[in-house]
């Protein structure tokens, strides 16, 4: 899958959790979950077991702290998935 | 003007026989019974394989709620919301925006009696036990705590007085309009949404059905099945919903000329200790009746002034012991006895949210005027036939009625009443 797949997939995942869907529409990988989408930190777990539905990816507990930003989940999805089945 | 006075100026509910106002009114003067067969009873081997359930609840949630919105919820929060949702626009009240100032003179009591067993059974139960606690979601805690539907409510509504879930059993729907109504009188809140709700659950019947409380030979005809004051009455039929009612102090609600149903002129909550007879499962019949009394002294009305009586009645043994008790605390003959019907026999048992939804009745009966039919007693249990003249069985016109008294009993030998008296502007 291309890091852009991943990252138009990662935005449709975050649609019901962002307060403010105009941020979303102008997001970037730099673009913050909590403090520029207005995320619910509560949520975030919810987030991370919708995206290993998703992508067929296990994210441990750690790795699911290092994710702030889109950038960050993209990073962390395109690490798990497996090279030979996505070349990109 | 009553410096104390509460008064209901808002009403929605999510019943057995009707998910809006309207039709839950139609219903009850139709005496249109709720309770229908479901073959998942049947399938799990109950004895009683019936229930009164909310029809089409899918309809009414979507006056409010989208289905993510509503998968978010569980079915008992989500009756909850929408009754409240729609409690408030009856009350002529908007429903703010998410980033509106908090309403401070705003609360809500929402109870409940079981709790959100089909979450614990369903996900919590299943999922631990497969180790899989991590796939769970953040949606669990808020989901299976009491206090779950006032704290959905009082979110979107911005309420900033209380947000609490009371529980005591079948009594819950009846004291939460007991405790809203204190909290007025104290001057802590202008207004309260206040009522009660439960799910529909096998999981929450189950230990009813195997108290063998439940009725097991109506499974042909599940709406003859709930018989409050029957000779043939069998046990309480289970039942889901709730009721939602908006009490206003009666400053604020003529101040800003709210439609007013009725008065909640008297309350009382107690408990019969166990003792004297009563037990986890059974009246203390003094207590009872102290209830009664508590009720109507803090009304300020005689037993004389009772018109109608909105019982418990859930068409067990109890029914019986219940209008001897009425007719000792009021202390009148048969021949004086008020008018007496149970919504039970409708909806059958919505436990926690009963007391409520049958609130919802009487502030309906006293608003526009009738009496609704209590069904299936067209063969009065011999105790009660003394006051057969009394049973409500066909729906009456009765533009005259003035004081209703309405009362719920619970496991843990608890009990609460209230006293409805029309609105006389």
């Amino acid at each position: 899958m291309e890091l852009q797949q991943v990252f138009d997939k990662m935005v449709e995942i975050l649609k019901p959790f962002v307060k403010d869907p105009a941020a979303l529409a102008n997001a970037d990988k730099d673009t913050h979950l909590i403090d520029d989408l207005k995320v619910n930190s509560a949520r975030m777990v919810d987030i991370i077991i919708e995206s290993e539905d998703a992508f067929e990816v296990e994210i441990d507990d750690d790795e699911a702290d290092s994710i702030e930003t889109i950038g960050d989940a993209v990073r962390v999805i395109m690490g798990k998935m497996d090279p030979v089945a996505n070349p990109s | 003007m009553d410096s104390r006075g509460v008064v209901i100026t808002g009403l929605g509910v999510v019943s057995p026989i009707g998910n809006d106002v309207g039709e839950f009114m139609e219903s009850l003067k139709q005496g249109r019974s709720g309770v229908c067969f479901l073959q998942e009873l049947a399938e799990l081997k109950f004895s009683c394989c019936i229930a009164g359930t909310p029809k089409n609840f899918e309809k009414a949630r979507e006056r409010h709620f989208n289905e993510r919105q509503a998968s978010l919820m569980t079915e008992a929060t989500a009756y909850a919301a929408v009754a409240a949702l729609d409690a408030w626009r009856d009350a002529g009240l908007e429903i703010p925006e998410p980033d509106s100032p908090v309403d401070w003179d705003t609360g809500a009591i929402i109870g409940t009696g079981i709790g959100d067993m089909e979450t614990i059974a369903q996900r919590i139960v299943p999922m631990v036990n497969d180790k899989k606690v991590r796939r769970m979601g953040s949606r669990i805690v808020e989901q299976v705590m009491n206090s779950g539907a006032s704290a959905k409510v009082s979110g979107i509504l911005g309420l900033g007085a209380q947000a609490t879930a009371n529980s005591s059993a079948c009594s819950t729907g009846t004291e939460a309009v007991a405790e809203a109504v204190w909290k007025i009188r104290a001057g802590l809140a202008k207004r309260m949404v206040v009522g009660g709700t439960e799910g529909p659950s096998p999981y929450t019947w189950s230990g009813f059905d195997a108290m063998k409380v439940l009725p097991r030979k109506f499974n042909d005809r599940p709406e003859t099945a709930s018989r409050p004051m029957s000779a043939t009455a069998a046990g309480f039929v289970p039942g889901a919903g709730a009721g939602i009612l908006i009490l206003e102090d009666e400053q604020t609600a003529l101040e800003r000329g709210a439609r007013i149903y009725a008065k909640v002129a008297g309350v009382h909550v107690n408990c019969g200790g166990q003792r004297n007879g009563g037990a986890m499962t059974a009246p203390n019949n003094q207590g009872v009746r102290r209830c009664i009394h508590g009720a109507l002294q803090d009304a300020g009305v005689q037993p004389k002034d009772i018109d109608s009586i909105s019982g418990h009645l859930t068409a067990t043994f109890a029914d019986p012991i219940e209008v001897q008790n009425w007719a000792k605390a009021l202390g009148v003959a048969p021949g004086d006895f008020p008018l007496i019907n149970s919504v039970k026999s409708m909806t059958g048992h919505c436990l926690g949210a009963a007391g409520a939804v049958e609130s919802i009745a009487a502030a309906l009966e006293l608003h526009h005027g009738f009496l609704h039919p209590s069904i299936n007693c067209e063969d009065i249990h011999p105790e009660i036939a003394p006051f057969e003249e009394k049973v409500v069985r066909k729906y009456t016109d009765y533009p005259e009625l003035q004081c209703l008294a309405k009362a719920s009993f619970g496991f843990g030998d608890v009990n609460s009443c209230l006293v409805f008296t029309k609105w006389n502007a």
